[in-house]
């Protein structure tokens, strides 16, 4: 019987379209747009100016603050301006605009291929390194890593969680990853318990990839302390707290980070990326971005530059279709529908997916018929209809006593609902309304 | 400028469930309750069944198009679904008159009145049936005698059902066989228990309901009637027999199961179906009335909304 | 038997009045009784314009400010502040009439659509996830909000423009549409007389040309209008207008040079100057 997390969850069609191809390397454009805040925290704060020469490596955003990351040009050419540009959600943030020249890499970075196995680094070296490399969780939450391996104190990690579920529909980008960076990957999971100073990994995949779970058992078989867990397909399996559930049986509280049972969970792209960062010194300036949808020629997954524009990723893999209705970043379940072709992929970006319109389009909205079968799929046991309710009328008493902050996005409801309410829509604006109650109360 | 992109909050995609889907998923499961009906009760089960339905639907439109004045919902099924289950819990020759005011009952005040699919309190259905019930008891409670292929709608022969039997302390009751079939006395859809469980799988399989409620009634019942025989077998009847008599398993897997009447979490939904379980067999053994179901889903649906107040479902993390 | 029966539900009767009145006594939370009065005078819409939870809640404020110089219910006006005070004899502020305007003119027309929205109509949704279906990102959405929230009924969405519009004589300047607006582009002005009021309806904050290539009724920040005002009325920030209700003295200069058209006037009679310089013209060509 193969694991999974124990309450509610959903299985969609899995419709990896891009499952099984190769990575392929997407041309560097002509321009880049590096968005200053790619991460969660404060923005960073950049460090150069209009006119600058830059290579690629070199560090161009400064983090902001405790919950930051750095942001490197991922490319090598000329800073054409520091401006505001429309990000996925049409509001403006600052970005780098750098016209490429060539490819020109800082000399630090070792662009050799061979593999290297040593690590002699302490704790504290790894972890400067990685926010030097500015990476952020590669998932798609985004969450700058080097802050998750600094557990706060009092606090033991027991056993580190690889993510390696990859649960949203359509997306095969970590799955192309663990096939051809596989040796790498364990590296990085191997520095990663280094620093965290953890006996223990456990690589969490989905059995929907057995060539990734066959090719990873081979390959953990010289690494006495890292595992490899199937499990059972079930969205949302990579959700934080489910993965925790699903592979040590235990379920973090209502407001309590992982670290309280005793786990960090970090994504495999992550841990690829910190192999780079630290054995390579390279900091996050590409990564790898699954390009599909039911309406694209060529479904693909690419390795990408920072800061491209998804048009170009969208050409390589066959062009807009005419009846695109939907341009999504990341996944159909979590991902978010930006309003252009036109903005640039960021270190969170794990997919483009394109939806026709018919596919895009929602259907009319019933009255609730109170089937339950929201309070059935939802992975954190909360009722959402009735977080709803609350939030339409805006009673936050009430939302906040059903633990609204619970809630993980992860649209599990609004996909099951049969009278299509959009309830996660209100759940995720009531959501933030609590979370700020509770932060006003708090200060 | 290519065409307008859409944007929305995620999720993208849907599971394309909808309100139609789940209840037609039902009507197919009334089916074959529905043919053995029309097999013991003939004409008389086709008449009632096909007035029941075209009264509910029509009651439906009329109310939603000149007193609500909304779009019209009758697309959605679940007049169609409440005018069978209406049916199901009448006799087979029961006049067409009191089949119509039964629906008015059942759509007009069960369900219209408080504003349509979603926001009734009780079960429609059960709204009607207790309604002609407790106006029409003769009626209502002269149960034609089963006859396969009859052609008779009022004319019919009538008998007892097994409860009342029970209940007038008759113990000449039908064979087991003909309690699975539905070889025996009473309301049309109630009889057949194969054909009823036959409905119960199929909305388990469609995942249409969950198991928890059905199996909440049918076990406190068995539980509690079995206490009872235990103690007394010569003046409680053995447990079987409730099972497959009277409207229970109509009861249990068409009547409390309706969405919007019963509770949101499963351990709510076992403590309702555990009261219904209770309430049933203290009403068929200490009460006056032979039959129980109707009046203890009555009483669980008024208590719905304190269960959904007072048990959550199970929460992440939580103990 | 009758007298039985007489005795026994007369006891249970006086038994129960004497219960009723002992509670009552030994239960009794003193009020002020002139709350109750001035409560009576208010307008009982319990909208919370005044600030406080609902008309008690104002009533008790009133009864127990020192004076009425802070407290103005919206609804009711001068008219029931003047009856507060009678019964509470104390002095009433002086309070302009204010009304809600909605500060934003992007109509379908002027405003091109770069993109659908598919979400839930509600405009606060909207909002935490997206700038618009515009290239505006400051302008109104139309999904309604300040209409749901509105319990007088004074405002409803134009079908034609796709913007709110407030009705003069029903808008109580309570402020709830304020604050049910997520994108603050509702503003309680004063209402000015005979309602004629003059101000900006833009709340874009680009620069001109990202907010004119978005809109053509975008307020782009030139300045023209403050430069024509004599009255020191009009301050620009962040590329955009504002009219400062209290210096304005309607004087209609601003608004004709306004190069796009953002600068609102309304219940004005037509002007008279641009008949006249239109004929004045006409005599030149002739």
């Amino acid at each position: 019987m193969l694991r999974t997390f124990r309450i509610g969850g959903i299985h969609p069609p899995e419709s990896k379209l891009s499952s099984g191809k190769k990575i392929s390397l997407l041309d560097i454009p002509e321009q880049v747009i590096i968005p200053l805040a790619q991460h969660i925290g404060a923005p960073a704060q950049a460090v150069v100016k209009k006119g600058d020469v830059v290579k690629t490596g070199t560090l161009i955003g400064k983090a902001g603050g405790f919950v930051s990351a750095n942001i490197h040009s991922s490319v090598s050419g000329k800073v054409t301006k520091i401006d505001n540009t429309l990000d996925a959600s049409g509001y403006k943030r600052p970005a780098v605009f750098i016209d490429v020249e060539g490819d020109e890499w800082k000399e630090s970075i070792d662009r050799n291929g061979k593999l290297i196995k040593e690590c002699n680094l302490s704790s504290k070296e790894i972890i400067n390194k990685i926010a030097e490399a500015g990476i952020a969780g590669m998932g798609g939450a985004t969450f700058p890593t080097q802050v998750k391996l600094m557990p706060p104190p009092g606090n033991k990690a027991e056993l580190l969680i690889i993510n390696a579920a990859e649960c949203e529909p359509y997306l095969t980008s970590d799955h192309s990853l663990m096939m051809e960076k596989g040796e790498e990957i364990i590296i990085g999971i191997s520095i990663l318990m280094k620093a965290i100073d953890t006996k223990r990994a456990v690589i969490g995949i989905e059995h929907n990839k057995p060539d990734a779970i066959t090719h990873f058992n081979n390959l953990v078989k010289g690494y006495a302390n890292v595992e490899v867990m199937p499990l059972k397909s079930r969205y949302p399996q990579g959700g934080e707290k489910q993965l925790i559930d699903a592979v040590v049986r235990r379920q973090v509280r209502s407001g309590a980070l992982p670290i309280s049972v005793g786990a960090v969970v970090q994504n495999v792209g992550t841990a690829f990326a910190v192999y780079e960062a630290v054995q390579k010194n390279k900091p996050l300036i590409e990564r790898v971005v699954t390009v599909t949808g039911k309406s694209l020629s060529n479904p693909s997954n690419l390795l990408v530059r920072i800061g491209t524009p998804v048009r170009n990723l969208i050409d390589a893999a066959g062009g807009l279709p005419e009846h695109a209705g939907k341009i999504i970043g990341g996944g159909p379940m979590m991902g978010k529908a930006l309003i252009s072709a036109d903005v640039p992929v960021t270190k969170g970006s794990s997919g483009i997916l394109i939806l026709s319109c018919e596919e895009a389009i929602r259907r009319p909205m019933y009255d609730c018929i109170r089937c339950a079968k929201c309070v059935n799929v939802c992975p954190m046991g909360l009722n959402p209809t009735l977080l709803m309710d609350a939030t339409d009328f805006k009673d936050w008493e009430l939302a906040e006593k059903n633990y609204i902050v619970d809630c993980i996005e992860c649209g599990s409801c609004s996909y099951t609902c049969p009278a299509n309410r959009v309830l996660l829509d209100y759940i995720r604006l009531g959501k933030g309304k609590v979370m700020g109650i509770i932060r006003a109360r708090k200060s | 400028m290519e065409n307008k992109l859409i944007i929305s909050p995620s999720p993208h995609i849907h599971g394309g469930d909808s309100i139609q889907k789940n209840m037609y998923g039902v009507l197919i499961a009334l089916i074959p309750a529905m043919l053995v009906s029309f097999y013991y009760f003939g004409l008389g089960a086709l008449i009632v069944i096909a007035v029941s339905i075209t009264s509910c639907v029509m009651i439906e439109y009329l109310i939603g198009k000149f007193l609500l004045k909304k779009e019209p919902t009758i697309r959605d099924g679940s007049a169609i679904l409440t005018g069978i289950l209406l049916a199901f819990n009448l006799p087979s020759n029961l006049p067409v008159w009191i089949v119509i005011i039964g629906a008015f009952a059942a759509i007009g005040i069960g369900k219209m009145a408080f504003g349509g699919l979603g926001k009734n309190i009780f079960n429609p259905a059960l709204v009607g049936r207790v309604f002609l019930l407790i106006s029409f008891p003769a009626q209502m409670t002269t149960w034609p005698v089963p006859e396969p292929m009859s052609m008779h709608y009022t004319d019919g022969q009538t008998g007892a059902t097994v409860l009342s039997l029970l209940n007038e302390g008759v113990s000449k009751l039908p064979s087991y066989t003909d309690m699975l079939l539905g070889n025996m006395g009473g309301s049309l859809g109630e009889v057949g228990a194969i054909a009823l469980l036959l409905g119960l799988v199929y909305l388990l399989a469609r995942k249409i309901i969950t198991w928890h409620i059905p199996v909440a009634i049918i076990g406190t019942v068995a539980i509690f009637t079995g206490i009872m025989y235990g103690v007394n077998p010569y003046s409680y009847a053995n447990p079987l027999v409730h099972l497959l008599s009277g409207g229970l398993l109509l009861g249990a897997v068409f009547m409390a199961t309706d969405y919007t009447t019963s509770p949101m979490s499963k351990t709510g939904m076992l403590v309702y179906g555990v009261g219904i379980g209770v309430l049933t067999t203290m009403i068929r053994l200490f009460g006056s009335y032979p039959e129980g179901v109707s009046f203890a889903v009555l009483i669980m649906n008024a208590f719905t909304p304190l269960i959904n107040n007072y048990i959550k479902p199970k929460h992440f993390g939580g103990k | 038997m009758i007298l039985a029966a007489i005795i026994s539900l007369g006891g249970i009767g006086i038994t129960g009045a004497v219960l009723l009145y002992v509670a009552s006594r030994k239960f009794e939370v003193y009020e002020d009784p002139r709350i109750a009065q001035v409560q009576d005078v208010l307008p009982a819409a319990n909208c919370g314009g005044c600030g406080y939870p609902g008309c008690s809640g104002f009533a008790t404020a009133c009864v127990n400010a020192d004076s009425l110089d802070n407290l103005l219910c919206p609804v009711g006006g001068v008219e029931v502040m003047s009856k507060v005070s009678t019964i509470l004899g104390k002095e009433v502020g002086k309070a302009d009439p204010m009304i809600a305007v909605v500060r934003c003119n992007g109509t379908c027309e002027a405003r091109p659509h770069t993109n659908q929205y598919g979400g839930a109509q509600n405009c606060a949704i909207a909002s935490s996830l997206y700038g618009g279906e515009t290239g505006c990102s400051y302008g109104c959405f139309g999904y309604g909000d300040c209409v749901t929230s509105c319990l007088f009924g004074a405002i409803h969405i134009n079908s034609e423009t796709l913007l709110p519009e407030v009705i003069d004589d029903k808008c109580t300047a309570c402020g709830t549409c304020v604050k049910a607006c997520p994108k603050s582009i509702i503003e309680l002005r004063k209402k000015g007389p005979k309602s004629r009021r003059i101000y900006v309806g833009c709340a874009n904050q680009d620069k001109g040309g990202v907010a004119r290539k978005a809109c053509n009724h975008a307020c782009i920040g030139c300045s023209k209008c403050e430069k024509e005002c004599q009255f020191e009325a009009i301050t620009i920030a962040n590329s955009l207008a504002y009219i400062d209700p209290m210096k304005c003295r309607l004087c209609r200069k601003c608004a004709p040079v306004c190069p796009t058209n953002s600068i609102i006037e309304t219940n004005f009679p037509p002007r008279k100057e641009k008949v006249t310089e239109d004929s004045t013209n006409k005599q030149e060509t002739n």
